[in-house]
């Protein structure tokens, strides 16, 4: 008899989830679903309110990354307003979103993960937490811990608190930086870098190539946002995706015309939408994006040790990874080329001028925001009226890109780790892990509004429709 | 000169005849929460935040002038009560959202939420969905963050002359209008004088270009004009 296994909640990840696993008459896996069951609406109620508000609105889309939201938000603005911010405008939200990746990865990596690879996969649910990883490495969590708190400072200094800062506006940001922050950024990235390469060691000694093929290993595209020369970017650059085997497939593309190469694909059974790549269709078009996805198609990161780092990492692979659990590596990898980026900019002294925002009225009725959150690229797009009040928005945003690939690393673990029926706590662990590799953030992913059209189909084994429930 | 003496909160005080008890109160340095008067604007008793009781009657200070011999409480508890009822209906009427309001930080609505400690709404909101009006080159209006203070209109009549503000319609539909409800950018009436951005208790009337938390105004503005006039 078939049978149904739920995992629900599905965690330590960022909003609710449900996982189902079908199995087929002898208790081996048949299919899996990744249901991601929060309905939100932001696109809808964006409608009708002022472009000045956007940012400040759409960063309540997360309480996780809201400053990913904030700065995709006001470059959509920017683009709207027609504007080149001023230099420091831009210095200084890059700065910011550095802090973004430093706090958001330090918090995917020793609150969320760690504590499944670094305690074990089969260790005791209870302690299998930030709290469990105190107690057994009290010294690591420590340093984790201050790691996250740094991030969440900039974030903090920059913007005026720590969430939902409203400081980057249409045109620029509001504040500049001051002589004292300036020097507390200084003072403490020391200490940042330390941690980070110590952790990176760790990672290294623990986890050889293999060992990181425990959340499966399979082929996709990847995607990103990359520099002139093909360097990592988080903020500026153009689109590039890459084939598992690190071939081109586009470059140079032009992000405010995302929509010419990704299309979002729905499904009945979850409320987050699946973007692929159109000229492979849906869903064969699909591609990861966050750490992994930058990483692989960037050619550097454009510092020296994030760059030796990444060569070291590099040799253990070709040259893309599609091990799952390598999402974790590279989120390391980031963090430590964020604090490079930061030093860089700190060393400007370009990073202290208070010509920080570019003043305009509504120069064009369209606008694209796009940059690389800690999850992957964020794409905020908005057309507004002759008075700047928003006729449309459309978000999509990193987890969502990574839902095809969320999908599929659900389903080939489970397929790796349940037999004849066989199913125990610590493998419907791993299969929560292969998401939680991906560090998705479900809350800010699903923006869909009103009754979700629904067409549900009963197939038997012979592929005979048995049975169809519509509703639209 | 002829005084009179009343007693507020216990407190016995002297005041001039024809002033106003919200008057008495603020001129002997008594706290009585207020949101549609304005110093320097005609009062009009709008909204009712300044009740107080006299003789076991709840009036509204601004407009209630002080008489000799008068008892009135401030504080009582079926004032408060009354109070935060009247602003928990306010904000049922609108959509006071904060996190996104430009207002937000130095908005006398919110102001008064902390002050009367409004914790939560009780009363089921209502949601309006009003027309954002940004047809005016410099300013917008939210209505759905309207009050109905009226201090834009006593503003736009009684200082700058031009009265381009007024209101229409009545009770759950009435709201404050532009000439003959014309857009806010075709009212020919209007002088661009921004006094009723400055005099906005909320974020109703903004600047554009204020992102959240940006706009702070300068709701002083009608007492130092008036004041400069009245020297003149």
């Amino acid at each position: 008899m078939e049978k149904q296994v739920h995992i629900e909640p599905v965690t330590r990840i960022e909003g609710h989830a449900k996982i189902t696993v079908f199995l087929d008459d002898v208790g081996d896996v048949k299919d899996t679903q990744f249901h991601v069951t929060e309905l939100r609406g932001f696109e809808q109620f964006c409608e009708g309110r002022t472009l000045w508000e956007m940012p400040g609105l759409t960063a309540r889309i997360c309480g996780i990354c809201p400053v990913s939201h904030i700065l995709a938000s006001a470059k959509a603005t920017d683009a709207i307003l027609a504007v080149r911010i001023p230099k420091t405008g831009e210095m200084l939200r890059r700065l910011m979103n550095l802090g973004q990746f430093i706090q958001s990865h330090a918090l995917s990596f020793f609150y969320l993960s760690a504590p499944d690879f670094l305690l074990g996969w089969d260790s005791d649910p209870a302690l299998r937490n930030v709290v469990g990883l105190v107690q057994a490495n009290p010294d690591l969590a420590r340093k984790g811990v201050r790691l996250r708190a740094f991030g969440q400072e900039v974030i903090s200094r920059l913007g005026g608190k720590r969430i939902h800062p409203s400081w980057a506006v249409p045109g620029g940001v509001n504040a500049p930086l001051t002589q004292e922050d300036h020097q507390w950024f200084l003072e403490n990235l020391p200490e940042c870098k330390d941690t980070i390469l110590e952790t990176i060691d760790l990672f290294k000694s623990s986890f050889d190539c293999e060992a990181r093929g425990v959340l499966g290993e399979f082929t996709s595209m990847y995607m990103g946002l990359v520099a002139p020369g093909g360097k990592w970017e988080h903020y500026e650059g153009l689109i590039r995706i890459v084939e598992q085997d690190g071939t081109v497939v586009v470059d140079g593309h032009d992000p405010s015309r995302y929509f010419d190469i990704i299309h979002e694909a729905s499904e009945p059974w979850t409320y987050l939408k699946f973007p692929h790549y159109v000229p492979r269709g849906y869903p064969d078009g699909m591609y990861r994006v966050g750490p992994l996805g930058r990483v692989n198609v960037c050619e550097n990161f454009g510092t020296p040790e994030a760059d030796a780092a990444l060569e070291e990492f590099r040799t253990t692979i070709s040259r893309c990874s599609g091990k799952v659990f390598d999402y974790h590596y590279t989120r390391l990898l980031e963090i430590l080329a964020s604090i490079e980026r930061m030093e860089v900019l700190l060393a400007d002294e370009r990073i202290l001028d208070t010509r920080i925002r570019a003043e305009a009225g509504i120069n064009e009725l369209e606008g694209v925001g796009i940059h690389e959150a800690p999850r992957g690229t964020l794409i905020h797009h908005y057309v507004v009226d002759e008075n700047g009040i928003i006729e449309k928005a459309n978000f999509i945003v990193s987890t969502g890109h990574n839902n095809l690939a969320m999908n599929m690393a659900v389903n080939q673990i489970a397929k790796m780790y349940i037999s004849k029926g066989n199913v125990t706590e610590g493998i419907l662990n791993r299969i929560e892990g292969g998401i939680r590799a991906y560090d998705p953030c479900l809350s800010c992913s699903v923006h869909a509004v009103g009754q979700m059209p629904i067409d549900l189909s009963i197939v038997d084994a012979d592929g005979q429709l048995q049975r169809r429930i519509t509703q639209d | 000169m002829e005084t009179i003496t009343l007693t507020i909160d216990g407190r016995t005080i002297t005041a001039a005849p024809g002033q106003s008890i919200l008057e008495v109160a603020e001129a002997n340095g008594i706290r009585i929460p207020t949101l549609c008067h304005l110093e320097g604007l005609s009062d009009v008793g709008a909204c009712r935040l300044c009740i107080v009781e006299v003789a076991g009657q709840l009036v509204p200070s601004c407009t209630t002038q002080a008489v000799d011999g008068a008892d009135i409480k401030t504080q009582t508890d079926t004032i408060k009560v009354h109070r935060r009822m009247i602003l928990e209906l306010l904000f049922a009427e609108g959509n006071h959202v904060c996190s996104f309001c430009a207002s937000s930080g130095g908005c006398e609505l919110q102001d008064l939420a902390c002050e009367l400690e409004m914790h939560s709404v009780t009363v089921p909101y209502s949601y309006p969905r009003n027309r954002i009006d940004a047809t005016h080159p410099w300013f917008l209006i939210d209505r759905d963050r309207c009050v109905l203070c009226g201090r834009c209109v006593r503003t736009c009549a009684e200082v700058e002359g031009a009265h381009t503000w007024g209101f229409a319609e009545r009770g759950s539909s009435a709201r404050v209008i532009t000439d003959l409800a014309a857009d806010w950018g075709e009212a020919e009436s209007c002088t661009s004088c921004g006094k009723c951005v400055e005099v906005c208790p909320t974020g109703a009337i903004v600047l554009k270009g204020a992102s959240n938390a940006e706009m702070r105004k300068d709701s002083d503005l009608v007492a130092r004009l008036t004041e400069r006039r009245d020297h003149e």
